[in-house]
C-alpha cells in the first residue's frame, strides 16, 4: 500500500509536491466545530513534537503511530507507514521534522484519493436505482432520508422502497422520512418479502417516471449466509425489470467500526458487488481510518460522509479533508 | 487475515530458542506480538498499553521461561490475565430493590439499545417470571417509539406509551409512577442513541437518570466497535453512573476487542451479549469465551453449547440406546446424523468455531462444503426402508436404481456404503463403552469442562 517513499527515493523532496486541499471550515456550524476540536487536539499533540526541534526523534514517530492506530487504520498499516517513514529518514528523503507529517499525509492521500468519486445520478436511467446495504445499526435508513432530501433539493423526483421488512417499525421510520419531505414510499407490512417490495417499487417508479429510487434493506451481519443470499435475490429480481438496476449498490459503514469493517465490505462486495460506500457518524471522535483498509483491498468509491443529524450533514467525501482529520497538521 | 496469537507467539519463541534461554528481550519480543494481536482485535490502544505492562510484570515474576513450551505458557498467561480483567464470573442483573426496579439503557446510535431492551424484557419475563414494563425516551429517531411498542407486544411486556412532544425525563418519571400503579417488577427505560460529544444530549440523559434514579444503568456497545470504544466508554462512564455493559452483535465475525476496552475503562462488568436478530438471542456474558475470541483461539465452549442446543436429544438418545442394545448403526441413523449436522449450519460453520481454523485459507474452507452431505442424504432418500435397515442387500441393480433415483453415480453410492460401514465399525466399538472414554478425553483436552457436561455420546461426528 505504500509506494510514495520508494518512488521518491531518487527524487528527494518530491513528497512535498502533493497538494492537499484544506479542510472544510465554516466556524459557525457546531458540528463542524466538533470535528475541528478532535482534529485540533490531535494536531496539537503532533505539533508539540515538531516545534523547536531540528532532528526527527522517536517520540514523533511514536506519536504518529499512536495517532494512526487510534484512527482504526489497522495496526499493520500503521506499523508499515512508520517503518517506511524510518526508511525515508535513513535514506535522507526526509531530513527535517516538518517534512514528516506532510509525507505521511501524502501517503494516506495517495491511497484514498482514487476512491473520491462523487455519486452522479445518470438522468438517462429512469429510475436511477440506489440499493442500500449494511450491518445492523450502521445508519442505512437515516442515510436514505438524507439522500432523498438531497436529491429532491437538486430537483429530482425521488421514491423510496421500504425493503427493511424485518426490524420492527423500520417501515414506519422510512415512511416518516418520506412524509417529512413529501416523497412517496412504497411499503408493505413488516414480515413481507423484501424483494417483492423493491420489485413493486421499481415497477411503480418506472410507471411514474421517477428519477431516483432508493431501496432500503434490513441490516444484516455479513456472516449470515441466508440473509446475504436474500440480498442476491433482491438484486436478481430488480434485474428482471431493469437489467442495469441497481445502478448504485451502497454499503453504509459506521465510523466507529473497527477492523471488522473490512470484512463487511469484502463480504457485501462479494454478494452484491458494491459500487459505493457511505461512512456515517463521523461527527463523534471516531475517525473512520478503516476506510484505508477498504480502499487498499477493494478500492470501492467512497461517496458520502455523515457528520450529523440534518440532511446537509451528509456530505460528499473529500479525500483531502478526510486525511487531514486522520492525521491533522496543526 | 488475522493470525492466531498462539501461532504468532510460538513463532517468536522459536526464533528465540537458539539463544539458550529466554531473556528479558525475549519477553519484550513476545509482548510486541501480543500487542499487535490485541490491536488487530480492536482493543483500544491505551487499554493495550496498560494490559501489556501488567502482563510484563507477571511474566518477569513467573517462571514462564523455564517452561518447555514458553509460547504456550505465555498465551496462557495472557489469556488468564484477559479473563481476570473481564471479570471472572458472570454478573447477573441486580434486581434486588423495591419494585419497580428501573433499568436505564444508554449508548450510541445504532448500538442496539431498543433490540436489547426487548431481549432483556423477554429474558426477565420468561426466565425470572417478572412483570416487565418498557418505555421509550427516544423522541428523535422517527418511529423509535413505534419500534419498541411492536417489540413489547412480541415479548409480552407492558408498553408505556410516550410521544415525541414530551420531555424524556418526564416520560421516564411518568413511567415509574405507571409501573408502580400497574405493579410491574421491572421498568426498562430505552433512550435515544447519542454521541458522547453531544453535550446537550448527554445532559439530557443525565436528567433522565436523575429523574428516576435507576437501579441499573446499562451501557450498550456494538461488538464491532474499534478504537473509539475507549472515548465513548469513558465519556458515558463520566456522564452516568453505569452499572453494567451489554455487548451487542456478537454473532458476527468481529473479534470483539471493544469488550475489553469498555470493561477496562469503565471498570463495570459486561452483563450480557446480544447474539442474533431474534428476541431470544441474549446470553449471559462469559469472560472466558470472549477472551479466547479476542485472542483468536476459537470458541470451543460456544461450539459445544451450540451442539448441545441444536442436536435433537431424543434422536441422539434413541441412537445411543440402540447401539448399546447391540443393534447396528443403520443408514437411517446415518442420515439423521447428517441432517443434524446440517441443522447446525453445516460443516463450514463448525469449522469456523474451532481453534486455529479461522486461519485456514478460503480455498481449503470451501472444500469443507456441505454439498457432499446433501448428496449423501439424497442417496439414502432413494433407498427403500428395507435397504436402509439392511444395507447388505444393496447389490448391483439396486445400486443402479438408487444412483438414478438420487441423480448420482454408482460410485457415489459405493462411497456412501463404504463410509457407512466404517462408521458402523466405529460405533460398535463405542457401544462397548468406548464413547464415554473418548468423550472424557475431549473433556480433559479443554481442561475446563467436567466431562459430564459434554453431550457425551450425542456428538454426531
Amino acid at each position: 500500500m505504500l509506494r510514495i517513499f520508494r518512488k521518491n527515493k531518487n527524487k528527494p523532496g518530491a513528497v512535498q509536491d502533493v497538494q492537499l486541499r484544506p479542510a472544510e471550515q465554516s466556524g459557525l456550524d457546531p458540528l463542524e466545530q466538533r470535528l475541528e476540536d478532535t482534529r485540533r487536539q490531535l494536531g496539537k499533540r503532533l505539533g508539540a513534537l515538531l516545534t523547536g526541534r531540528s532532528s526527527i526523534d522517536e517520540d514523533l514517530l511514536d506519536e504518529i503511530e499512536t495517532t494512526l492506530i487510534t484512527s482504526d487504520i489497522g495496526v499493520q498499516a500503521a506499523l508499515e507507514i512508520v517503518e517506511n517513514l524510518r526508511a525515508g529518514i535513513s535514506n535522507r528523503v526526509i531530513t527535517e521534522p516538518k517534512q514528516v507529517l506532510p509525507a505521511v499525509q501524502a501517503e494516506l492521500f495517495e491511497l484514498i484519493e482514487p476512491c473520491e468519486q462523487f455519486l452522479a445520478v445518470d438522468e438517462g436511467k429512469k429510475p436511477f436505482v440506489i440499493f442500500m446495504v449494511g450491518v445492523n445499526g450502521a445508519g442505512k435508513t437515516t442515510t436514505i432520508g438524507k439522500l432523498a432530501q438531497r436529491f429532491k433539493e437538486d430537483g429530482l423526483s425521488v421514491m423510496l422502497a421500504a425493503g427493511d421488512t424485518f426490524r420492527a417499525a423500520a417501515v414506519e421510520q422510512l415512511k416518516s422520512w418520506g412524509e417529512r419531505n413529501d416523497i412517496p414510499v412504497v411499503a408493505q407490512n413488516t414480515g413481507a418479502d423484501s424483494a417483492a417490495v423493491i420489485f413493486d417499487a421499481l415497477q411503480s417508479a418506472k410507471a411514474r417516471n421517477i428519477d431516483v429510487l432508493i431501496a432500503d434493506t434490513a441490516g444484516r451481519l455479513h456472516t449470515q449466509h441466508n440473509l446475504m443470499e436474500e440480498l442476491k435475490k433482491i438484486n436478481r429480481v430488480m434485474g428482471r425489470i431493469d437489467p442495469e438496476a441497481p445502478h448504485e449498490t451502497m454499503l453504509v459503514v459506521d465510523a466507529g467500526t473497527g477492523q471488522n469493517a473490512v470484512n463487511q465490505a469484502r463480504e457485501f462486495n462479494q454478494a452484491v458487488g458494491l459500487t459505493g460506500i457511505t461512512i456515517t457518524k463521523l461527527d463523534g471522535t471516531a475517525r473512520g481510518g478503516v476506510l484505508f483498509g477498504i480502499a487498499h483491498e477493494l478500492g470501492i468509491p467512497i461517496r458520502f460522509i455523515g457528520v450529523g443529524e440534518a440532511a446537509k450533514d451528509l456530505r460528499p467525501f473529500d479525500a483531502g479533508s478526510f486525511v487531514n482529520a486522520i492525521l491533522p497538521i496543526d | 487475515m488475522f493470525e492466531n496469537l498462539t501461532e504468532r507467539l510460538s513463532r517468536t519463541v522459536q526464533q528465540l530458542r537458539g539463544k539458550g534461554r529466554l531473556t528479558e528481550d525475549g519477553i519484550r519480543e513476545t509482548l510486541r506480538e501480543v500487542r499487535i494481536a490485541l490491536l488487530e482485535a480492536d482493543v483500544a490502544l491505551p487499554v493495550v498499553q496498560t494490559f501489556i505492562s501488567a502482563v510484563r510484570e507477571k511474566a518477569l515474576g513467573q517462571e514462564i521461561l523455564k517452561s518447555l513450551t514458553p509460547g504456550q505458557a505465555m498465551v496462557k498467561l495472557v489469556h488468564d490475565e484477559l479473563v481476570k480483567i473481564m471479570g471472572v464470573e458472570n454478573e447477573a442483573l441486580d434486581l434486588k430493590a423495591q419494585p419497580p426496579v428501573a433499568v436505564l439503557m444508554a449508548g450510541l446510535q445504532g448500538s442496539g439499545k431498543t433490540t436489547t431492551t426487548a431481549k432483556l424484557a423477554r429474558r426477565l419475563i420468561e426466565q425470572e417470571k417478572k412483570r416487565v414494563m418498557v418505555v421509550s425516551c427516544d423522541i428523535y429517531r422517527p418511529a423509535a417509539i413505534e419500534q419498541l411498542k411492536t417489540l413489547a407486544g412480541q415479548v409480552g411486556a407492558v408498553f408505556q406509551p410516550s410521544t415525541v412532544s414530551q420531555k424524556p425525563a418526564d416520560i421516564a418519571r411518568e413511567a415509574v409512577a405507571e409501573a408502580r400503579r400497574q405493579m410491574c417488577d421491572v421498568l426498562l427505560v430505552d433512550s435515544a442513541g447519542r454521541l458522547h460529544v453531544d453535550e446537550e444530549m448527554m445532559a439530557e440523559i443525565r436528567e433522565v437518570h436523575a429523574a428516576i434514579n435507576p437501579h441499573e444503568t446499562l451501557f450498550v456497545v456494538d461488538a464491532m466497535t474499534g478504537q473509539d470504544a475507549a472515548n465513548t466508554a469513558s465519556a458515558f462512564n463520566d456522564a452516568l453512573p453505569l452499572t453494567g455493559i451489554v455487548l451487542t452483535k456478537t454473532d458476527g465475525d468481529a473479534r470483539g476487542g471493544a469488550a475489553l476496552s469498555v470493561r477496562h475503562i469503565t471498570g463495570k462488568p459486561v452483563k450480557f451479549l446480544g447474539s442474533g436478530e431474534k428476541t431470544d438471542a441474549l446470553q449471559p456474558f462469559h469472560p472466558e469465551r470472549v477472551a479466547s475470541r479476542i485472542l483468536g483461539m476459537g470458541d470451543v465452549l460456544s461450539l459445544v453449547e451450540e451442539v448441545h442446543r441444536k442436536v435433537d436429544h431424543q434422536e441422539a438418545e434413541k441412537l445411543v440406546k440402540k447401539i448399546r442394545r447391540g443393534r447396528g448403526f443403520d443408514l437411517e441413523d446415518f442420515k439423521s446424523q447428517m441432517e443434524q449436522m446440517q441443522n447446525m449450519g453445516g460443516l463450514g460453520s463448525l469449522v469456523d468455531k474451532l481453534p486455529g481454523m479461522s486461519n485456514l485459507p478460503d480455498q481449503v474452507k470451501s472444500q469443507v462444503d456441505d454439498r457432499q452431505t446433501r448428496q449423501m442424504i439424497a442417496i439414502i432418500n432413494s433407498m427403500t426402508p428395507h435397504e436402509r435397515r439392511f444395507p447388505d442387500v444393496i447389490r448391483g441393480s439396486r445400486k443402479k436404481r438408487i444412483a438414478m433415483g438420487s441423480g448420482t453415480q454408482i460410485q457415489a453410492v459405493n462411497r456412501l456404503l463404504k463410509q457407512h460401514s466404517q462408521m458402523q465399525r466405529m460405533m460398535k466399538k463405542m457401544g462397548k463403552g468406548g464413547m464415554a472414554k473418548m468423550m472424557r478425553k475431549v473433556g480433559n483436552l479443554q481442561g475446563q469442562l467436567p466431562p459430564g457436561k459434554l453431550p457425551g455420546g450425542k456428538m454426531p461426528f
